[in-house]
């Protein structure tokens, strides 16, 4: 007997465990599983590299919020400390991208129904404490990026009622950022997580092997609780392959993939940069969650401002809710061809979630500070009121949100051709007054810096293209109907009366209130301080465009100025205001 | 294994059952006593610091002649709670304007929104949000984007030359 084999005997009979491992080995799963069932051994393997190269990190970490950050530096200073920094994060973002993808195969598998409903939440749960090591990895990059999302964290923790201001200073460590901080981040991410991770997988595997691996499933053949065990280990008993090798050299070759690609990454790209230092008395910085939480950034930023506290609050809650109430629907079809509803809304959270992340890349909300200045090329003058107006455009800010020719912010409309959409006056009326998520420039801009601005945007233009031109197109469109003529030049004079400054026709809030859908509606308006509700019909428009100044519209402000009209103009309007339907 | 459990239990008569029911009670009560024990000290520490208030101190923060009147500066400072470990993430900021002579506003660094660090442009006598583009005009009040209240000010004092602020929690808003 060779001494190998002597060795395996004595340890089968002291611990019994050779048998056990061989046994769960061996352990019959359903054939033709083949390349899709890789998924979840990648997870795995992710997470063992992290906790491997987190180990080896940290040897140099220094978990103290006025240390970690040159600790980081003394890890960035060796060629190898960089690569395992480089490994750790390309395997953190290698994790995440590998727990979605499985968690995507499992539900379009629909493997997550009877008996393996557990898998599912075991699974679920895994999902949160990733997500929870994907943040907290982030913050323990202490950087200047880090205490500010941390800040951002605690901030939104905040809006949880009742207990959100303890919630955010819990996270914080206290009501200001400190000592404190960064220790409880440190604890979370390298003790109190991870082993709540090992835990839970090893439950979720233990619940792989009680359960079985699920058959890849068949058009039409639907699973039913009072008969599927037996169907199942009849299956398996006829045409089930050992677990090792037939299935697993699958999830071994796909894992030194997985594998090869974070070491090249590492290599190439390296590590997540290291910021500038968690100073918060540094306020010139662009915080930024890393990729995986980036989509909900862009969220932040775009959804309408009054929803937001709930939806802060309560979009985590329903995730929860809809994820762990997916295996209620735990018989019938697995197929996905024969599950159009599932997919259809599969396709559609990736889709939101991959547009929010794109959007959060782009940020087009975002004000361009160091947006290059309006050159003299640009503007088609070196000197006179048009260069003047444009050097009010770079220096007021304008150019933080406004582009003129590729140049400047995407946060406000493209100014290229704004002297085709406004006049002078509807201009003015902007600047005075400032417009949906623009600020007033009343008091920043002095008369010469208004009347400048004016002369340079009234020279932005499509060349040959003129407002005429619009009109004379809706007229020549079709055979000139009264109502349609008269429309149009309701259109001209609101325009050309700066009604337009304040109202939209798309049913944008802006100063007043959109003419879109109003005609018809009821509106409630403010008569002598009482509130009254008001149905907006001809005469209703015509007092109200009259007598600006004797109801307000509930919610808006007494500043509509009276304007001069005949009142063969006030119908024409009116006529144009029918139209926005 | 099965089998000799079986069997055990089926040796055992109704004396043996009460009592096992009693012992596996006083098993379970042992167990959760243990959890409780040695849980609640740790639960007690961790919340802690989250708990009491942090005192407000009033800090220097500039001589009064270093503020021209109308100018909106920033002022750094360290906070006098902060332990000596914290190192600069210790310290913190305000954006200060000098109103009249002796009257000074001074604004939190914290956007109303997320908390991210808003910045003074002079030029256009506003601040900006880096993170999701709020905009406030120089007396605090939301000027455009997502942020839904002013920015939350400091209080000021002017003792013996020295402009002084009181230091205040991250506003959670």
């Amino acid at each position: 007997m060779k001494l190998s084999e002597k060795f395996l005997q004595w340890l089968e009979s002291r611990t019994g465990l050779v048998k056990l491992i061989v046994s769960q080995a061996v352990h019959p799963v359903p054939p033709g599983a083949r390349w899709k069932y890789v998924f979840g051994s990648a997870v795995l393997t992710a997470f063992i590299l992290q906790v491997v190269t987190g180990v080896g990190l940290l040897t140099t970490y220094v978990s103290s919020s006025g240390g970690a950050y040159q600790s980081l530096k003394q890890i960035d200073s060796s060629q190898l400390g960089t690569f395992l920094r480089g490994m750790h994060w390309w395997g953190a973002s290698a994790m995440v991208v590998m727990i979605i993808i499985h968690l995507c195969r499992v539900f379009l598998t629909g493997s997550y129904k009877f008996p393996r409903e557990a898998n599912w939440l075991t699974g679920v749960l895994l999902l949160g404490l990733t997500i929870v090591m994907a943040f907290s990895g982030q913050i323990m990059r202490w950087d200047q990026d880090a205490i500010w999302s941390l800040v951002v964290g605690a901030d939104m923790a905040g809006r949880v009622p009742l207990i959100g201001n303890w919630l955010a200073h819990f996270m914080i460590g206290g009501e200001v950022l400190g000592s404190d901080t960064l220790s409880r981040i440190f604890d979370v991410h390298v003790f109190v997580v991870p082993l709540l991770i090992a835990s839970v997988v090893g439950l979720h595997l233990y619940l792989v092997l009680y359960n079985g691996v699920s058959e890849p499933p068949v058009p039409g053949q639907t699973v039913n609780p009072a008969t599927y065990r037996s169907e199942y280990e009849d299956m398996l008993r006829k045409k089930g392959v050992p677990f090792w090798p037939e299935a697993a050299w699958r999830d071994m070759i796909f894992s030194v993939a997985v594998v090869a690609g974070i070491l090249l990454l590492a290599w190439i790209a390296g590590p997540h940069k290291l910021g500038k230092p968690p100073d918060a008395s540094q306020v010139i910085a662009h915080p930024m969650p890393d990729w995986y939480l980036l989509w909900f950034y862009a969220m932040l930023a775009l959804l309408p401002h009054s929803l937001e506290n709930y939806i802060i609050v309560a979009a985590p809650i329903l995730i929860v809710l809809v994820l762990v109430f997916i295996p209620l629907n735990n018989r019938g079809e697995r197929h996905p061809v024969k599950r159009p509803l599932e997919v259809t809304a599969l396709i559609f959270v990736i889709s939101a979630l991959g547009a929010f992340t794109m959007a959060g890349k782009q940020e087009p909300w975002y004000p361009h500070f160091n947006a290059a200045p309006l050159t003299a090329d640009i503007i088609g003058a070196s000197s006179g009121p048009v260069y003047d107006g444009a050097m009010v455009f770079n220096e007021k800010g304008c150019i933080y949100c406004h582009t003129i020719e590729g140049h400047g912010g995407k946060r406000g409309p493209d100014l290229t051709y704004i002297a085709d959409r406004l006049t002078r006056n509807q201009l003015t009326l902007r600047f005075m007054n400032g417009a949906y998520n623009m600020p007033v420039f009343a008091h920043t801009l002095t008369t010469t810096d208004t009347e400048d601005l004016l002369e340079f945007l009234s020279t932005r233009k499509r060349p040959g293209y003129t407002v005429g031109k619009q009109l004379s197109a809706v007229r020549s469109a079709g055979p000139p109907s009264q109502a349609v003529s008269t429309a149009s030049e309701g259109l001209a004079i609101a325009k050309s009366k700066g009604c337009l400054g304040c109202h939209s026709t798309d049913g944008k809030p802006m100063i007043g209130p959109s003419w879109k859908g109003i005609y018809g509606s009821k509106v409630t308006v403010i008569i002598n301080g009482k509130r009254v509700v008001k149905t907006v019909d001809e005469n209703y428009l015509k007092f109200m465009i009259t007598n600006p100044d004797v109801w307000i519209v509930k919610g808006y402000q007494p500043i509509m100025p009276k304007i001069s009209l005949s009142p063969g103009q006030v119908d024409k309007i009116i006529a144009y205001i029918k139209t926005l339907k | 294994m099965k089998n000799d459990n079986e069997n055990m239990l089926h040796r055992s008569g109704e004396a043996d059952f009460g009592r096992r029911r009693f012992l596996s009670r006083v098993g379970m009560a042992a167990g959760a006593l243990i959890a409780v024990a040695m849980g609640l000290p740790v639960i007690g520490y961790i919340l802690k610091p989250s708990l009491p208030k942090m005192r407000r101190q009033w800090v220097p923060v500039g001589q009064i002649n270093q503020f021209n009147i109308g100018d909106t500066v920033f002022v750094s400072f360290t906070n006098p709670s902060a332990t000596a470990w914290a190192g600069v993430t210790g310290k913190t900021g305000a954006w200060v304007r000098r109103v009249a002579d002796s009257d000074f506003i001074a604004f939190v660094i914290n956007c109303s929104h997320e908390g991210c660090p808003v910045r003074w442009e002079a030029s256009t006598k506003m601040f900006f949000c880096p993170c999701h583009g709020s905009v406030y005009y120089e007396d605090g009040v939301v000027a455009a984007g997502p942020a839904p209240i002013a920015l939350q000010r400091f209080k000021v004092r002017v003792r013996g030359g020295q402009v002084e602020l009181q230091t205040r929690p991250i506003p959670i808003t």
